[in-house]
C-alpha cells in the first residue's frame, strides 16, 4: 500500500467517525437532525456554511475554467462576495420567522408564508430535481480526484463507494451535526492544500504571481480578460451570471435549511461579515489555473488541471494529502444535501403533500430511511449511468435561483399573494426549461437563468398587485 | 424602514456597484498593480473591501436602528 493510499482512506474513515461521534449524546428529533437544535455559533455557522459552499467544484471546476476559459472564471471569486452581502440583509428575517414558527426547511417556509400547501410541494420537488444531479457531481468529483491522486491504484467507483457509504452513515446517525463537525477536518485539510498548491506551484515555476501574469500576458492577454477563451461568455454574460448566482446562492434548499441551525440572527448577520474572506482560496485555486495553463499545454481534460500540475510538482505524499482533501471536500456537501435532500421528501413530499397528519416521530423515521434512498438513487446515478444527469445540472442552478422572488418579497413586502408567487415561480421554471434544453443559453449574450430570473420577478410583481387575497400574517 | 436598515442598504449596493455594474469598465489588463491584471486586481480589491463595508453597515444598523423590538419585524 503506498502513501497517498493510505493518507486518503486514512482521512476518509477518521472523518466519518468524527461524524457519527458528533450526534452521539444528543437526543434525535426532527429538530436536532435537520438544524441542530438551533444553536450553532458563529464559528460553528462559518465553518458549516464554507463547508458546504466550498464543494470539489472549488478545487477541478474552478481552476478548469481558469485553465480552459480563462478571465469568465473571475466570476467564481466575485458572486460570493455579493451572495454574502444579500445574506447580511436577508438571512437574519429568515431566521427569526424560522424561530417563531419552528421551520426546518426551505418549503416550510413557503407553506408557512404563503398558506399554501401546494406552492411547498412544487419548492420541494424543485429542490430535490436539483439536488440529485448536485450530488452526483460531488461523487463524480470525488471518485476522479482519488482516483488521480492515488495514480490510479484506487479506482474511482471504489472511492465512491466506501466514501459514500460512510458520509451516509453519519448524516443517519447525527444529522446535521455530523456534517458540521466533519467540516471543521474539510477546511483546514482544504485551506492547507490550496495555500501550499496555490502560493506553491506559480512561485516554483515562475518565482511568484507577478512574473506568472507577466509570462500569461505576454503569451496571450486575451485569456486574463473578458471574454477570454469563451467567446460566448462575454462581460454581459458575466454580469448576469454573478446577478443570477448571487440571488441563487443561498436559494440551495440546503444552504437555505443551515441558515435556521444558527443560535440567533445576530450569528448570521455577524456570520455574513466574515464569509467574504473565504474568497481567498478561490483566488489561490485560480493561480494553479493559470500556472497550468502555461505549464501543462494541451490538457484534454482542463478540470484535471489542478491535481495533473500537483502530480508533476510534488512528492506522492502530498498528492495523496490533496486527494484526500478533495474527498472530505466532496463528502460534506454531500451530506447536507443528502439530508436535507432527504428531509424535504419525507417532511415536504410525504407530510405536506400526502398525510398531513402524519406525527414528527413518523416523519422522522422516513427521514432516515429516505437518506438510504437518496444514497442508493445517487449511487446508482454515479456508478451506472454517470452521463445520465447532465442535462439535470445544467438546470439546477437555475432552477433553485428561480425562489429568490418568492423569499425575498415573501420577507419584506406584504401585498405579495401566493398566486403571484407560483405564477411567477412557474414562469420562471419554465422558460428555463427550454432555454437550456433549445440551446438557447445564453440568451442575448446573457444567462438564461437570469433572463427566466427577471421574468418570473416580473410576473410576481405584477400577479400579485392585481391580486386581491391576503396571504396569512406573519 | 429605520433610519439605520436604510443607510445599512446604500452601503450594501456598494458590492453591486462596483463588482457587477463597473465590470464593462474596468475590464483591461493595464495597469498591472502588485503584479495582477488591472481586472484581477479591480475585482480582489471590492471583494476583500466587502467585509469591511458590511461591518460598517452593522455599526450603523446598531447606532441607528431603535434597540431590538422583539417579536416583531
Amino acid at each position: 500500500m503506498n502513501t497517498a493510499l493510505l493518507i486518503i482512506f486514512g482521512t476518509i474513515v477518521f472523518s466519518a467517525c468524527v461524524g457519527i461521534f458528533a450526534g452521539r449524546r444528543v437526543k434525535m428529533n426532527l429538530e436536532n437532525w435537520t438544524v441542530g437544535g438551533r444553536r450553532f455559533g458563529i464559528l460553528i455557522i462559518w465553518l458549516l456554511m464554507a463547508g458546504e459552499i466550498y464543494t470539489t467544484f472549488t478545487f477541478l471546476g474552478a481552476s478548469g475554467w481558469a485553465y480552459s476559459r480563462g478571465a469568465p472564471t473571475y466570476y467564481v471569486i466575485i458572486y460570493g462576495a455579493l451572495a454574502y452581502t444579500l445574506s447580511f440583509f436577508i438571512l437574519p428575517e429568515l431566521w427569526k420567522v424560522g424561530k417563531r414558527y419552528g421551520l426546518h426547511t426551505q418549503p416550510d417556509f413557503f407553506i408557512k408564508i404563503y398558506g399554501s400547501r401546494f406552492l411547498g410541494v412544487l419548492v420541494a420537488l424543485v429542490g430535490i430535481v436539483s439536488i440529485i444531479p448536485y450530488l452526483q457531481l460531488q461523487l463524480t468529483g470525488l471518485g476522479l480526484i482519488v482516483e488521480v491522486a492515488s495514480n490510479q491504484a484506487i479506482q474511482s467507483k471504489l472511492a465512491i463507494f466506501v466514501s459514500f457509504i460512510l458520509t451516509c452513515a453519519f448524516v443517519y446517525t447525527s444529522g446535521i451535526r455530523g456534517s458540521a463537525w466533519v467540516s471543521v477536518i474539510k477546511d483546514v485539510m482544504m485551506i492547507a492544500a490550496v495555500a501550499i498548491v496555490g502560493i506553491g506551484v506559480p512561485h516554483i515555476y515562475f518565482g511568484g504571481f507577478g512574473k506568472m501574469f507577466q509570462a500569461l500576458i505576454a503569451q496571450k492577454p486575451g485569456h486574463l480578460v473578458f471574454p477570454g477563451a469563451a467567446p460566448s461568455m462575454d462581460t454581459l454574460w458575466v454580469m448576469s451570471t454573478l446577478l443570477l448566482t448571487g440571488m441563487g446562492f443561498y436559494m440551495w434548499p440546503h444552504v437555505f435549511g443551515s441558515a435556521f441551525s444558527a443560535k440567533s440572527d445576530k450569528i448570521l448577520k455577524r456570520n455574513a461579515i466574515i464569509m467574504p474572506f473565504y474568497q481567498i482560496p478561490v483566488l489561490l485555486v485560480l493561480m494553479v489555473g493559470f500556472t497550468a495553463f502555461l505549464v501543462l499545454p494541451g490538457l484534454k481534460n482542463g478540470d484535471l488541471a489542478f491535481l495533473e500540475l500537483v502530480k508533476k510538482t510534488y512528492p506522492s505524499w502530498l498528492l495523496g494529502f490533496v486527494g484526500a482533501a478533495g474527498a472530505v471536500t466532496a463528502m460534506v456537501p454531500a451530506s447536507i444535501l443528502v439530508l436535507f435532500g432527504s428531509t424535504l421528501l419525507s417532511k415536504n413530499v410525504y407530510q405536506a403533500g400526502f398525510n398531513p397528519k402524519a406525527s414528527e416521530e413518523t416523519v422522522m423515521r422516513l427521514s432516515r430511511v429516505m437518506v438510504l434512498v437518496i444514497t442508493t438513487a445517487a449511487l446508482v446515478f454515479a456508478l451506472l449511468l454517470p452521463g445520465a444527469l447532465v442535462n439535470l445540472l445544467l438546470i439546477g442552478y437555475n432552477g433553485v435561483s428561480q425562489f429568490f422572488p418568492g423569499v425575498v418579497l415573501g420577507l419584506f413586502w406584504k401585498r405579495v399573494s401566493s398566486t403571484g408567487v407560483i405564477c411567477g415561480l412557474l414562469t420562471g421554471l419554465a422558460l428555463v426549461v427550454f432555454l437550456v434544453f433549445s440551446r438557447h443559453d445564453p440568451l442575448w449574450g446573457m444567462n438564461a437563468g437570469f433572463v427566466a430570473l427577471a421574468a418570473n420577478g416580473t410576473v410576481t410583481l405584477i400577479v400579485s398587485l392585481l391580486s386581491k387575497e391576503r396571504r396569512p400574517r406573519t | 424602514m429605520p433610519r439605520g436598515t436604510r443607510l445599512a442598504l446604500i452601503l450594501g449596493a456598494i458590492p453591486f456597484l462596483t463588482l457587477v455594474f463597473a465590470l464593462p469598465f474596468v475590464n483591461r489588463i493595464e495597469p498591472v498593480i502588485l503584479g495582477f491584471p488591472f481586472i484581477l486586481f479591480w475585482i480582489l480589491l471590492w471583494v476583500l473591501l466587502t467585509p469591511a463595508i458590511l461591518f460598517i453597515a452593522y455599526r450603523i444598523e446598531k447606532k441607528f436602528n431603535p434597540p431590538e423590538d422583539e417579536g416583531r419585524r
